[in-house]
């Protein structure tokens, strides 16, 4: 199946909040969810699918969750898709979206994802232990202390020993997104950083300083894809998703490359649904966890060869106006919002930014028609589901 | 995290037991998918490799390099987490001990060795092998000085300050 013109992104908005103390996180779902509509001139009244992940509230009560999110919004549906892979989620749902209103399933779909680690005072390490220890390796991992930080942290000391990376390098990827973020008033990191502010940065997880890390924010986004009849009908610019490619990358039984992420066949799968080459792309959203989680997906994404991540992201090459390949121009998780910890929703919404040229002048593409959407659910340096999207102007 | 300050214990189930137990005796045990022959980890009663439930328990060498750590602070003390990768050919999730964990290399060599959880359970950890003989057994570690971490204790700890 071809997926260019099958359907189309009408609808985008972010939550402008970073600090949801005082918004629940079913009102933060219902917010963006209305947002996104208003944004494509909708209402909630149209929507006949929707689709959320395990941040919705009451996800872990049975007959709550994403029947009470429903509820709440008061929709009528006549399809529902629960796909949970954490930050990647979103980034996937786009691609089930665009196959349900290709199956007659439904015309108007609405994306929603919320979260609120601050308001909550989420300690990563807790998270770490309440999302894992039911699982059958639960046992033979959590006394070893696995947190998120230094999963991550062992995926970078591992490209830095296999590919000579340095710190500076992975530095500038941070460098990259506050370059953006100045520009973005909503950005919970406004100001512009150094390398060396990177590495002055108080060391979380070796190698990794606070500043290779993404921010905690409150917040969401939501998304709507509708049926070509809809899209004509509405007076948006018509974005298309042209490739799509999910997988989930495991350890294998103990068997596995660190540094080689889903995003290899995630990727290469989407690449060649839409028919084009890392080359053709000059704006990309790439999931950003930390610094190092951006390096080795533009490696398996192929946007450089295995090895040279480092010598890419250095320079400024990833700077809108200065590089070869603008990545996350609204400041990303590094430096805007990582709302709920999960990043992929964001992705998708400053890809769409960029795709109608809506994106801050000092950071838009010029005449950018085609971007790349990525993201990493779940851990890197162990199991994860990888999602990749590409979207075209048409 | 808790009052407790030990790694937190593993909890067993009937895919695991013997691995638990014989961590008890300090050995590590692995499981051999007898349709390929290949060792893997973590332990489950149907292969990966074929999903057949034609599985061993055996024992392994013990013996392993640090494929990739990564050190945090935990309680006052550095923590390594670590991805070892065993002799028999299974990378496995665990962490470094007994060592001077400013200095340890990926690539070195490690061997097992056995430290206490918070329930008593013995949990396989690894120490390098060029440590053999410099820190002694008294300093590592977990539990002999009370309510102490994952306490990997660092050169200037080990040396008594």
């Amino acid at each position: 199946m071809t997926l260019r013109n099958q359907a189309f992104v009408v609808g985008a908005y972010e939550h402008h909040t970073r600090d949801a103390t005082r918004i629940p996180l079913a009102q933060l779902h219902a917010e963006v969810a209305v947002g996104a509509l208003a944004d494509a001139g909708l209402t909630l009244s149209d929507v006949d699918g929707y689709f959320c992940a395990g941040d919705v509230a009451g996800w872990d009560a049975p007959g709550c969750g994403p029947f009470s999110m429903v509820e709440y919004l008061g929709l009528d549906l006549r399809h529902l898709d629960t796909t949970e892979s954490w930050g990647s989620a979103y980034i996937n749902h786009v691609s089930h979206a665009v196959q349900a209103i290709v199956a007659g399933k439904c015309r108007v779909a609405l994306i929603t994802q919320a979260g609120r680690p601050r308001a909550e005072r989420l300690s990563p390490e807790r998270m770490h232990a309440e999302q894992t220890q039911s699982a059958h390796e639960a046992q033979v991992e959590l006394p070893y202390g696995p947190v998120v930080t230094n999963m991550y942290g062992m995926v970078a000391a591992r490209h830095m020993y296999e590919h000579g990376t340095t710190p500076e390098q992975l530095a500038w990827i941070k460098v990259a997104a506050s370059h953006h973020a100045q520009h973005n008033p909503n950005a919970m990191l406004r100001q512009v950083v150094t390398v060396e502010d990177v590495l002055a940065s108080p060391m979380v997880a070796t190698p990794l300083h606070r500043l290779d890390c993404c921010v905690i924010s409150d917040g969401g986004g939501a998304l709507v894809i509708v049926h070509p009849d809809v899209a004509r009908a509405l007076d948006r610019p018509m974005i298309t998703p042209t490739g799509a490619g999910f997988t989930v990358k495991h350890l294998n039984g103990g068997y596995f490359d660190i540094l080689e992420s889903g995003g290899v066949k995630s990727g290469a799968e989407a690449f060649a649904e839409a028919g084009v080459r890392p080359e053709d792309i000059r704006y990309a959203s790439i999931y950003d966890s930390f610094t190092i989680t951006v390096l080795v997906q533009l490696e398996n994404l192929g946007f450089c060869p295995v090895g040279q991540g480092g010598r890419f992201v250095a320079d400024g090459n990833l700077i809108a106006g200065v590089g070869r390949l603008a990545i996350n121009t609204d400041g990303g998780g590094l430096c805007s919002n990582h709302p709920g910890n999960r990043g992929g929703m964001t992705k998708l919404i400053e890809a769409v930014r960029q795709l109608r040229g809506e994106a801050h002048p000092a950071v838009q593409v010029p005449d950018c028609g085609l971007a790349l959407v990525h993201g990493t659910g779940g851990q890197l340096a162990s199991r994860h589901g990888s999602a990749t999207l590409i979207l075209e102007r048409v | 995290m808790s009052g407790t300050t030990l790694p937190i214990a593993p909890e067993p189930t009937s895919e695991t037991a013997e691995f638990w137990d014989a961590a008890n005796e300090g050995r590590l045990l692995l499981k051999r998918c007898l349709g390929s022959g290949r060792a893997f980890h973590p332990p489950r009663r149907i292969s990966p490799f074929t999903g057949r439930p034609e599985t061993e328990w055996f024992e392994a060498s013990g013996a392993g390099k640090i494929y990739a750590f990564s050190i945090t602070q935990r309680c006052g003390a550095p923590h390594c987490i670590a991805y070892v990768k065993l002799a028999e050919g299974p990378i496995i999730l665990s962490a470094l001990t007994e060592c001077d964990v400013s200095s340890v290399q990926i690539g070195e060599p490690v061997k097992v060795t056995f430290v206490p959880s918070a329930s008593g359970q013995l949990l396989p950890m690894f120490t390098p092998i060029s440590n053999e003989g410099q820190s002694g057994r008294g300093g590592a570690g977990l539990g002999h000085q009370g309510p102490a971490t994952a306490r990997f204790l660092d050169k200037r700890q080990m040396e008594g300050k």
